[in-house]
């Protein structure tokens, strides 16, 4: 307490209103218990969720996503703002409560913030308020004048949010606002009896507002110092209840949001938590079809949605008029939850969602591309909930037509072209591939020890059998002892658990593990990024698994492969990061650093690239779903590259390589840009020894 | 309302290559798939969708061996009640009357309202529902395209006829109506559900539990017997337009039009 006077006057002022202010604490406690515990109802009905795994990792994701709010500097200004404010609110978080504490105890001192500590620990908080109150008049200038286009609310998804946003923006000015009045009428009181003060910090918000107090009476100051009291408490309570109705949730779920969201990349949820593959038969129900299908976590994201629609901002189907919006999946999920789980009253669950909140569309147009899961400062997960909800349309039937045919032949012949099995390996058989390279079978007699997993594009597709030949090329001339599985292959089966169809997926995995198995291989070369991530994180028990980009990477360290210049000294090389390659898989520098390496090829990046790529259309069975939208993603991908001053997009993905291709026509860029694979490319400038020894 | 859907097995056009045999009087069999004649599954979905809405059951049945209860589930976890497989050595070789004679003594031994068939099978000659009719003496309707049921044992329904436009025509139960494609869009099938009804025992009927005289039906039976298979020699291919954008745009209108495809 040394350092630390409280005249008698000032605290009689508070005194006064004991009652009252003890009246209002426990109004606005019992009261935020209360709507606490209403929400919490639909989180205790949805489905479980195991999150509660390697706590060490998820602290350590608290640290950086929380705390360090790390997503945040990507929106420059908006993240800015927010970085601010959350360090206004942190570091005001002891005052508020030793203010809240005062009006009951009038000589209450937070522990450990007496003294010096408490003296420039006010002077901070001087500061913290006045910068968080600066924070919310430049938010609402920013909502009303400059109105970024990602807050819009489209017709289709109701009333816009801005009056909303900026009375809870008014709010916490206020909130700010009253808290400096009453360290400056205290200030200005002590000042004027003579008392011995605390300074306040130079320039903030309650310096300026003593100054205003200076001439003002004893009696007026005093009147202020209550008014600015109960003005703090009542603000204080009403923004404490009121924030679980709205976004302002996230400042008491975020914590809990980032602590248990999903630590893994490009993985997908089980269809339920705890049941194994062998006991899905047992499973009545698949998916989501009611808000209780829904896990805990997935409610409780929807409640700390911050509503700053970054994700829609990135999502590629937003971007060109598909019927999606993440943001909307989490508004209309949270508006659901809001309106079946009233504050009094019986719930009202158990609509089905698809229909009623969600369009088939809607769940349809995703490419799981992950762009809004990239971006969320919230870590707020959409690609299990779309997954999830897909998985609830395939256990009713509700499967679009268009994507009826291919799921078929996956079930009959491995593939979604309906080709036969025994033409897998066509691609390799090629008179003319055949005398530049053999590609062998394995089977109990041939063996090897790296399987090239083909896949089902580039072993059918007429243009992606080049991929194909491109890569068994490289992976000869770096010396691998590889072959295929030919005709014992099947299609990884990646998009047809991303479309939902988790037991057709189940049947695909398990016929592919076996065979790689019986291949006696020891590890797993792929091209195709889906089947990459499919082998690396859908199966459990095989050989661990490469991108040819990163073989190629490494084989170029190693001084394996040496490239030939490239011909075209005017062409412009770009980049375009596959999904499943790059966000889901975090290779972004192999691919690139093999395009460095092949001497005087000239390569720009795009504005959105690695992590921000931007899907060009999605792959697997997406190639055969007709989404509604005005434009294709592809053409969007192609302009992009343009724009940077590219000519030919590089990519690493026959399913890129297909909607790029097209985008291309459909773009009218023919001759204009050109579009060719990183297998294809290194194949073609590979150095070869004859070539060497000339 | 009870309904019976009478389906068939047949080689995934979309899913085979279809060759010849080394005889070159059948088509080599030995590496198809099959899947649920295209439009009887539609037909098995209409079945559905008229028993959600006014009651009933839907049964399945196909004439065939062990190998076609494959269909059969499928159809099954698509959501028919009631599956029969009508199976008898004495059955092989049949034509399309005695196909329908089969189902005739089928329908015969039981009791329904509606009989739907696919318009045509795709290895078929798009002709036994209209004879079964005529054998059950029931009135028919073909190519289907939408039903409506009304009061007093009576169907709404419309008639695909060509050029696109459609005939409205009242029907008196029992019936049987030969589906269109496109009446509806059937639901998905998916793995779980062929799991689910993958020990649903199937009764299976032949000519005595039908009270056939197996001298009607088979081989011997038939009086339309395929003499041969061919496939026909590949035309010329596709025409290419030569010539500048306006002009190919203006071609292709012109072409399409000339094939009704423009009014």
């Amino acid at each position: 307490m040394e350092g630390f006077y409280s005249p008698v006057q000032v605290t009689s002022w508070l005194a006064q209103g004991r009652a009252l202010f003890l009246v209002i604490h426990f109004l606005g406690i019992a009261g935020f218990c209360y709507i606490v515990a209403r929400r919490l109802v639909p989180l205790v009905r949805g489905e479980r969720d195991l999150r509660f795994d390697r706590p060490l990792a998820r602290l350590g994701r608290v640290l950086k996503f929380w705390l360090g709010q790390w997503k945040h500097p990507r929106y420059r200004t908006a993240g800015t703002l927010h970085i601010l404010i959350f360090a206004g609110f942190i570091l005001l978080a002891m005052r508020a409560f030793t203010v809240l504490i005062v009006g009951v105890s009038p000589d209450f001192v937070m522990p450990g913030l007496g003294g010096k500590t408490g003296q420039s620990y006010n002077i901070i908080t001087d500061y913290a308020a006045t910068i968080v109150f600066l924070c919310m008049v430049f938010a609402v200038v920013r909502r009303l004048v400059f109105r970024p286009a990602r807050y819009l609310v489209p017709a289709k998804y109701g009333k816009s949010h801005t009056p909303d946003a900026i009375f809870l923006l008014v709010l916490i000015a206020i909130l700010m606002v009253a808290d400096s009045l009453f360290a400056a009428a205290k200030a200005a009181a002590e000042s004027q009896q003579g008392q011995p003060i605390e300074a306040l910090a130079v320039l903030s918000l309650p310096w300026i507002l003593k100054i205003a107090l200076a001439s003002a009476s004893l009696t007026t100051v005093g009147k202020f110092y209550f008014g600015a009291y109960l003005l703090h408490e009542i603000t204080f309570y009403f923004l404490l209840c009121y924030r679980p109705f709205g976004i302002q949730f996230h400042v008491e779920t975020s914590l809990f949001s980032i602590y248990f969201a999903k630590l893994d990349r490009g993985t997908l949820k089980p269809v339920r938590w705890g049941v194994g593959d062998e006991h899905l038969d047992e499973v009545k129900s698949f998916g989501v079809k009611t808000f209780e299908d829904f896990t805990w976590k997935h409610m409780l994201d929807f409640y700390s949605c911050s509503d700053c629609g970054r994700c829609s901002d990135n999502c590629p189907a937003n971007a060109v008029g598909r019927p999606l919006s993440p943001r909307f999946i989490t508004i209309k999920g949270r508006d659901y939850a809001f309106q079946h789980y009233p504050m009094f009253g019986r719930s009202n669950n158990g609509k089905a969602l698809i229909g009623n909140v969600y369009s088939e569309d809607e769940i349809w147009s995703c490419t799981t591309c992950g762009a809004c899961e990239e971006e969320c400062p919230l870590l707020v997960e959409y690609i299990d909930k779309i997954v999830d909800l897909r998985r609830g349309m395939v256990d009713d039937g509700k499967v679009p037509q268009s994507l009826q045919k291919p799921l078929k032949a996956l079930e009959s012949r491995g593939n979604p072209y309906g080709k036969l099995e025994k033409k897998r390996a066509d691609w390799a058989n090629t008179k003319e591939f055949q005398q530049a390279c053999t590609v062998k079978t394995l089977d109990h007699k041939n063996g090897a020890d790296t399987l090239y997993f083909v896949d089902s594009i580039t072993s059918y597709d007429d243009r992606m059998q080049s991929i194909g030949r491109a890569t068994a090329k490289i992976l000869e001339h770096v010396g691998k002892n590889f072959g295929i599985l030919g005709a014992a292959e099947r299609d990884s089966g990646h998009e047809v658990r991303r479309f939902g169809e988790e037991m057709l997926f189940i049947g695909l995995r398990d016929h592919n593990v076996e065979a790689i198995k019986a291949s006696g291989v020891e590890r797993i070369v792929t091209a195709d990024p889906h089947a990459y991530n499919a082998l690396r994180h859908d199966y459990k028990d095989v050989p661990p698994v490469e991108h040819i980009s990163q073989v190629i990477a490494g084989e170029v360290k190693a001084g394996k492969i040496r490239f030939n210049a490239v011909a075209n000294k005017n062409n412009v090389y770009t980049y375009h990061d596959p999904c499943y390659l790059g966000r889901h898989n975090q290779v972004y520098d192999d691919p690139r650093d093999v395009l460095d390496a092949i001497p005087g090829l000239k390569r720009v990046e795009m504005a959105r690239s690695r992590d921000r790529s931007f899907c060009c259309g999605g792959g697997g069975l997406m190639l055969f779903y007709e989404p509604k939208e005005e434009q294709r993603m592809g053409v969007k991908r192609v302009q992009m590259a343009a724009e940077a001053g590219a000519n030919v997009i590089v990519t690493a993905c026959p399913f890129c390589m297909v909607n790029i291709e097209d985008a291309i026509k459909v773009a009218g860029m023919e001759g204009k840009m050109t579009v060719i694979d990183l297998a294809e490319l290194a194949e073609q400038q590979l150095a070869r020894e004859s070539q060497r020894a000339a | 309302m009870e309904i019976l859907v009478c389906a068939r097995r047949v080689p995934d056009t979309s899913e085979n290559e279809i060759e010849l045999n080394s005889a070159g009087n059948d088509i080599e069999r030995d590496e198809l798939v099959y899947s649920v004649n295209e439009p009887d599954n539609y037909a098995v979905e209409e079945a559905l969708q008229i028993t959600a809405r006014v009651g009933g059951t839907v049964t399945v049945a196909t004439v065939g061996g062990e190998d076609d209860e494959e269909i059969l589930r499928r159809e099954m976890a698509m959501g028919a009640n009631r599956a029969v497989l009508i199976s008898d050595d004495a059955f092989a070789g049949s034509d399309g009357r005695g196909i329908a004679s089969i189902l005739k003594a089928f329908v015969q031994k039981g009791k329904y309202d509606l009989i739907l068939t696919g318009v045509q099978a795709e290895d078929g000659a798009a002709q036994v529902g209209g004879m079964l009719a005529a054998m059950l003496d029931y009135p028919f309707a073909s190519l289907v395209t939408s039903i409506e049921v009304l009061e007093g044992r009576k169907l709404k329904i419309s008639r695909e006829i060509e050029g696109g436009n459609k005939e409205m025509h009242e029907i008196d139960l029992p019936c049987v109506l030969s589906i269109q494609t496109g009446i509806n869009e059937p639901r998905y099938v998916g793995m779980r559900g062929i799991r689910a009804v993958a020990s649903v025992p199937i009764p299976m009927f032949g000519t005595s539990e039908l009270e056939l005289d197996p001298n009607t039906v088979g081989e011997s039976a038939a009086k339309v017997k395929r003499i041969d298979y061919f496939v026909p020699a590949l035309g010329k291919g596709a025409e290419m337009l030569h010539g500048n954008r306006e002009e190919n745009i203006d071609k292709v209108l012109e072409l399409v039009a000339a094939k009704g495809g423009l009014k």
